[in-house]
């Protein structure tokens, strides 16, 4: 198992989010959360991504580490994993250049992060025209490349990613789903979390069902869209 | 005419002083959102700590121990002091400022407070209620250039002050770590997802403003060679007042703004009578910041700061 997760509770202040669930990420799977606005998504991977603590008896371990002893920084820098978090945060301030070099702050293998610059632009020729602007001035679908391309750039074991449907149109959506296929083609293990049921269940091998912070439902993508009660609750009949 | 000459160059020289402590302030504003109010009494400490540097070098040469010529003392007092500053700033937010990160702005706003007032009665503990003077390392030259007297002195501060500007402005925009401040600065909730340690940049920050606000304190204390544990209150004050009339976080803001303060005081004190200078000073100020409030160059703020 690449992740594995036990028990992980997570409260904000006196209100509970997640009450002690539990999930595998093995090596180069595509897995998926899907749930309603609210079920704890997001929260579940801010826990993993150490952004947000883990109560007491909750269990995280990556490739056998103890999760937990990491900051959050150091989850990327030396677990390698990265976060696409909700809303993108791209640095607006920065240019797309600048974003994606940040994302490699921590990282010593400076022909490897020229080369990883290269690919980047390779996936998203879109942001290699826009290198030097600043990415507030992106449209969204081009702030999702650019959130997805500096994940690529700071840590490529594990990649979480946040809602990538957002506020995309279709066509755009499918792009970006194309260039996490083949992210995760090169090695890449992906984690992502979806209100858009059935998008996230046609991408990922695997998914699980997450309701007001326990999981009561997994199994491959396949058989949970056709699933009933997921059919009734997510996918709209 | 040269009257008017004249208060340019004193005006530099204050602006200076301002604009050096206010890059302090606003740099650990725009990356933690916070007011560092211990920050006039760090420039305080570096004045100290550069008298004490200062003092050694000066009596090793006299004694004969080194032979130094004074710019060289300058130079290395200068450098000195700043490395040792840095680690006060760095101690004041370990000790002060980390603990709160997450506490409501105005305990960690009352926490500097704190910590200016330990700093001021720890100095007096320590130096005694007698004044300190800065050794003399510089002889004064005075020179005459069409009727307006400018000192060496002077126009050193004003030239020392721009450099230090000018590679501070460099670091920020062209090191990865200046690139860290400034993305932290934006949105200081993501700066850890990009594998970036925050502690270690805030620390940073600290340093630099402490080592910056030192060399101010010996530019100053040059200029007036007489040193007291208070000396750092009034200067806060008002270079916090240019931090913020220079907008959030901007270096060329809180740089022109330090500037503006020097010529706006001793330009009201060329007309008014020099009892009224801060009064009617202040008072213009207020004024531009209720046309301006977010500064000159601060934006409105948008970014979220919470996940």
């Amino acid at each position: 198992m690449l992740l594995s997760v036990e028990n992980l509770q997570v409260s904000y202040g006196k209100i509970k989010a997640l009450h002690g669930i539990g999930f595998q990420i093995g090596d180069g799977e595509t897995v998926c959360i899907i749930g309603a606005n609210g079920a704890g998504k997001s929260t579940a991977l801010r826990a993993v991504s150490r952004m947000i603590p883990a109560e007491p008896g909750s269990k995280m371990t990556f490739m056998g580490k103890d999760m937990l002893r990491y900051s959050p920084d150091k989850v990327v820098s030396e677990l390698g994993i990265s976060h696409v978090p909700e809303g993108r945060r791209l640095f607006g301030n920065l240019t797309v250049m600048e974003n994606l070099r940040l994302a490699t702050f921590a990282r010593k293998d400076r022909d490897k992060i020229e080369k990883d610059i290269t690919r980047v632009f390779s996936i998203f020729p879109r942001l290699e025209e826009r290198r030097e602007q600043k990415s507030g001035t992106l449209s969204g679908g081009e702030q999702q490349m650019l959130a997805i391309g500096r994940a690529f750039m700071s840590g490529r074991r594990l990649m979480l990613l946040d809602e990538p449907s957002m506020g995309l149109a279709p066509l755009l959506m499918m792009n970006v789903f194309d260039a996490l296929r083949e992210i995760n083609r090169e090695g890449t293990t992906i984690l992502l979390v979806e209100q858009n049921a059935r998008l996230a269940l046609q991408f990922a091998q695997r998914g699980y069902v997450l309701e007001n912070g326990v999981l009561v439902l997994e199994g491959p993508s396949k058989s949970l869209l056709e699933n009933p009660e997921v059919r009734n609750a997510y996918l709209g009949g | 005419m040269t009257f008017f000459f004249q208060n340019v160059i004193n005006a530099l020289q204050w602006g200076s002083f301002y604009a050096m402590i206010a890059l302090g302030y606003s740099m650990v504003y725009s990356i933690l959102m916070l007011f560092n109010f211990a920050h006039g009494d760090i420039f305080m400490v570096g004045a100290y700590i550069g008298v004490g540097v200062a003092t050694v070098l000066v009596t090793l040469t006299s004694s004969g121990a080194i032979v130094l010529p004074g710019w060289l003392i300058l130079v290395l007092t200068i450098l000195i002091s700043m490395f040792l500053t840095s680690f006060v700033g760095m101690f004041v937010e370990r000790v002060g400022y980390r603990p709160l990160r997450d506490a409501p702005r105005a305990s960690a706003a009352i926490t500097g407070l704190m910590i200016g007032i330990i700093l001021e009665t720890g100095n007096l503990a320590i130096m005694g209620a007698t004044r300190v003077k800065f050794p003399p390392i510089i002889e004064s030259v005075t020179y005459n250039i069409g009727g307006v007297f400018v000192t060496n002195k002077k126009i050193m501060i004003v030239v020392i002050s721009l450099m230090f500007m000018f590679a501070l402005h460099q670091f920020v925009q062209r090191t990865k770590w200046g690139m860290a401040m400034r993305a932290m600065s934006f949105d200081y909730v993501a700066v850890p997802l990009m594998g970036v340690p925050m502690n270690t940049i805030a620390a940073m920050t600290f340093a630099i403003g402490s080592a910056l606000a030192s060399v101010a304190g010996i530019l100053f204390g040059i200029a007036y060679p007489v040193l007291d544990p208070y000396m750092g209150i009034v200067f806060g004050w008002k270079a916090f007042v240019a931090a913020i009339l220079g907008g959030r976080g901007s270096i060329l803001g809180a740089t022109l703004a330090g500037f503006l303060l020097g010529f706006i005081e001793i330009f009201v004190a060329m007309v008014f009578p020099s009892t009224l200078r801060d009064l009617i000073a202040y008072s213009i100020i207020l004024l531009i910041l209720v046309f301006r409030p977010h500064g000159f160059f601060g934006e409105p703020y948008s970014a979220q700061l919470r996940l």
